[in-house]
């Protein structure tokens, strides 16, 4: 009896209302207006992007997409301008998907090695290692894919196509294999690697100790508790890493602009050496450009704008969604 | 009673490995690597990735021969930790070779006057002890500084809001920041393009340091809020508690606490930008010689300098592309550990 009363009488807590005066109702406005800045960014990025090239998708609609020229006119109209992007717009995401086919695997493996299987020393190293590898800059991959992986990947694409050469994507016409989408690919999979790695090791880190412990005292073994707990919690921390690693693939130009031959045909045989991106077309014709040609590559621009906010925005959402739940 | 003693049980571990199943596996890698070294000598297995083929494949059959006795569950646990280690090494081994290669390279081409002269009277081809990225680097460090004094403030507004004013559009903001940060670097430079470089109608330091700052700013902001939830909110109770009202509870209680944080935040949206190069092809160009005015036309930075040489190819013009490469991923490696040192001093 007496207990009851003595919580009840337990004072419930004040209701608290926040009064701003005008100094804080000053600061929140700035503060809001700085916030925003972001948000207003990226509206003007894709307006601008779209006014200034407007042009062209008045012209061409959606031939701009699926047509499989770039031509520059002759200026006397003998020759007309021929601009559209769709073996750029294949290749794009080509290159995309054998990077992120490869490096998820490796992310995979290499995020479980640091979390369960490294000593602490070497997952110390690693994790440090990891952040680094992560902000090497995507020139010094292209450059090091030039210098180095060429070589290896040219030896890889001559067995694949010698023992495998009856499956129609690995098929080549001309056995040169250097600078092709796949060896690309390869080197744009290995920038990728340490972001997916990074996000999903720090998925993985977080799975609950005691659901590990858990499966261990049941009598599983290391796998087992893997495959049963920590894959399971880290699913979706993991995709979203895959799309970041989409996305950065989506819109790498240097890499690809030193590792692929650009060439205006649509090409999916993945060892053939012709190819390119959006990103990369941008930065190739750019010198050179007349006017017209140039609001064809702020066009390439925006489309590659949107796919990868889409792609980014799904990514942001996921990540989001993991990271908020624990 | 000396019996009860006696049989104390003394706390063993059982699920840790024992010295002869340690000897056990360090042999038996021993003499996989053996058998396999001859098997890539005997068959045409050319260079390391072949003997890397190789030697996992050799291992996974050690592995079979090993637990050939013991129960499908460990036979599958010693296979899948075969096989994760061999995904781990491959993932990680590209990187650790662009670091060897970019040290090992980058040496051999790196010379002191590296460093401070520029390339206006040398051409690529030249001897490696003429000529330099001096021009370079001041511009490199000349955007970014521009860049870093756009961004700072921005960020820390972006941050205060997401964790102080805390909004309406909190969740909005984050994920606009957040899918910011994938916007390609080459459709920033062209963003500047279309807007900057054709209303000022030149090409110029500045433009290049406005196309950093949109890659910048999502760095920044994301850490500027990582950081500034971690200020405990006992300060900000505290500073309520003293009759602060919200705008000096957050710039003279909360802010000032962060202080070496926000450092960490800059020096990572600095370390996410100095290697950027397809912004700079549209914005900032290149030039041979030294150019501090930000509004001088174009200018030299680190990283188009090395995609010059690189288009060259000429044998000293890749050298110093390497140099130039080992100079930009010190600067990385220098800005990665000083952010680390600071922000370690925070928590303390």
């Amino acid at each position: 009896m007496s207990s009851v009363s003595a919580t009840a009488q337990t004072p419930e807590p004040r209701e608290l209302s926040i009064i701003y005066n005008r100094a804080d109702r000053v600061f929140r406005r700035i503060v809001t207006t700085g916030a925003l800045t972001s948000l207003i960014l990226l509206g003007l990025i894709g307006m601008f992007l779209f006014v200034r090239s407007a042009q062209i998708f008045n012209d061409r609609g959606l031939k701009f997409l699926t047509g499989a020229n770039w031509t520059a006119g002759s200026g006397d109209g003998v020759i007309p301008d021929d601009f559209s992007i769709g073996p750029m717009l294949t290749g794009t995401i080509l290159v995309a998907f054998i990077a992120l086919l490869i490096a998820m695997p490796l992310a995979i493996g290499g995020a479980l090695y640091i979390e369960f299987y490294a000593a602490k020393g070497v997952r110390k190293v690693l994790t440090t290692l990891l952040d680094l590898a992560a902000a090497i800059p995507s020139l010094i991959f292209g450059l090091w894919g030039v210098a180095i992986f060429t070589e290896f990947g040219e030896r890889w694409s001559t067995l694949l196509n010698s023992r495998l050469g009856w499956v129609p994507f690995i098929k080549v016409q001309n056995e040169l294999f250097g600078r092709s989408p796949f060896v690309a690919g390869c080197v744009l999979a290995s920038l990728i690697v340490p972001i997916i790695t990074s996000v999903s090791r720090e998925v993985f880190s977080r799975t609950p100790r005691d659901l590990i412990d858990t499966c261990y005292a049941l009598g599983g073994s290391r796998w087992g508790a893997i495959r049963t707990v920590v894959l399971p919690f880290g699913k979706s921390g993991v995709i979203g890493g895959a799309m970041l690693g989409l996305g950065r693939a989506l819109g790498e130009t240097v890499a690809v602009y030193l590792l692929l031959n650009l060439v205006f045909r649509y090409n999916f045989r993945i060892l053939e050496s012709e190819g390119g991106n959006i990103a990369s077309l941008i930065a190739t014709k750019f010198g050179e450009a007349t006017e017209y040609e140039l609001k064809a590559l702020v066009a390439a621009g925006f489309v590659l704008f949107l796919l990868t906010l889409v792609v980014n925005m799904v990514a942001a959402s996921i990540v989001q969604r993991s990271t908020v739940r624990k | 009673m000396t019996e009860t003693s006696a049989v104390t049980p003394q706390p063993t571990m059982p699920w840790q490995a024992t010295t002869r199943k340690k000897v056990a596996t360090l042999m038996s890698l021993v003499i996989s690597a053996v058998v396999s070294f001859v098997i890539v000598l005997v068959t045409g297995l050319a260079g390391v990735d072949g003997f890397a083929l190789t030697f996992f494949g050799v291992s996974f059959l050690a592995v079979a021969i090993r637990t050939f006795r013991l129960d499908s569950k460990k036979r599958k646990d010693a296979f899948v930790t075969v096989a994760i280690i061999a995904t781990a090494v491959l993932a990680f081994s590209p990187w650790m070779s662009i670091f060897g290669s970019v040290i090992i390279k980058g040496l051999r081409g790196l010379r002191p006057n590296f460093l401070y002269e520029t390339m206006q009277t040398t051409t690529p081809d030249d001897e490696l002890s003429l000529g330099g990225a001096g021009h370079a680097i001041v511009g490199s460090a000349i955007m970014v500084v521009i860049a870093t004094a756009i961004t700072l403030p921005l960020g820390i507004l972006s941050g205060v809001y997401l964790t102080e004013v805390r909004g309406r559009l909190t969740f909005l903001v984050r994920f606009v920041v957040q899918s910011m940060s994938g916007v390609p670097s080459i459709v920033a430079g062209l963003f500047i393009y279309t807007t900057f470089v054709n209303f000022t109608n030149a090409f110029s330091g500045m433009a290049g340091a406005l196309a950093l700052a949109i890659l910048m700013l999502p760095t920044v902001a994301r850490t500027a809020e990582e950081v500034l939830k971690l200020v405990p909110d006992d300060l900000r109770s505290a500073s309520y508690a003293l009759g602060a009202r919200q705008w000096r509870t957050s710039l003279m209680v909360v802010l000032p606490t962060v202080r070496s944080g926000l450092t960490t935040a800059s020096i990572l949206g600095v370390a996410r930008v100095i290697g950027e190069t397809a912004p700079l092809l549209l914005t900032s160009l290149s030039k041979d010689s030294f150019v501090f005015n930000p509004f001088g036309g174009p200018t030299g930075s680190l990283p188009t300098y090395v995609f010059g040489l690189l288009q060259i190819g000429t044998e000293n013009a890749i050298n110093r592309a390497w140099a130039g490469a080992l100079v930009l991923m010190l600067i990385v490696f220098i800005l990665f550990s000083s952010a680390r040192l600071i922000g370690g001093k925070d928590k303390r």
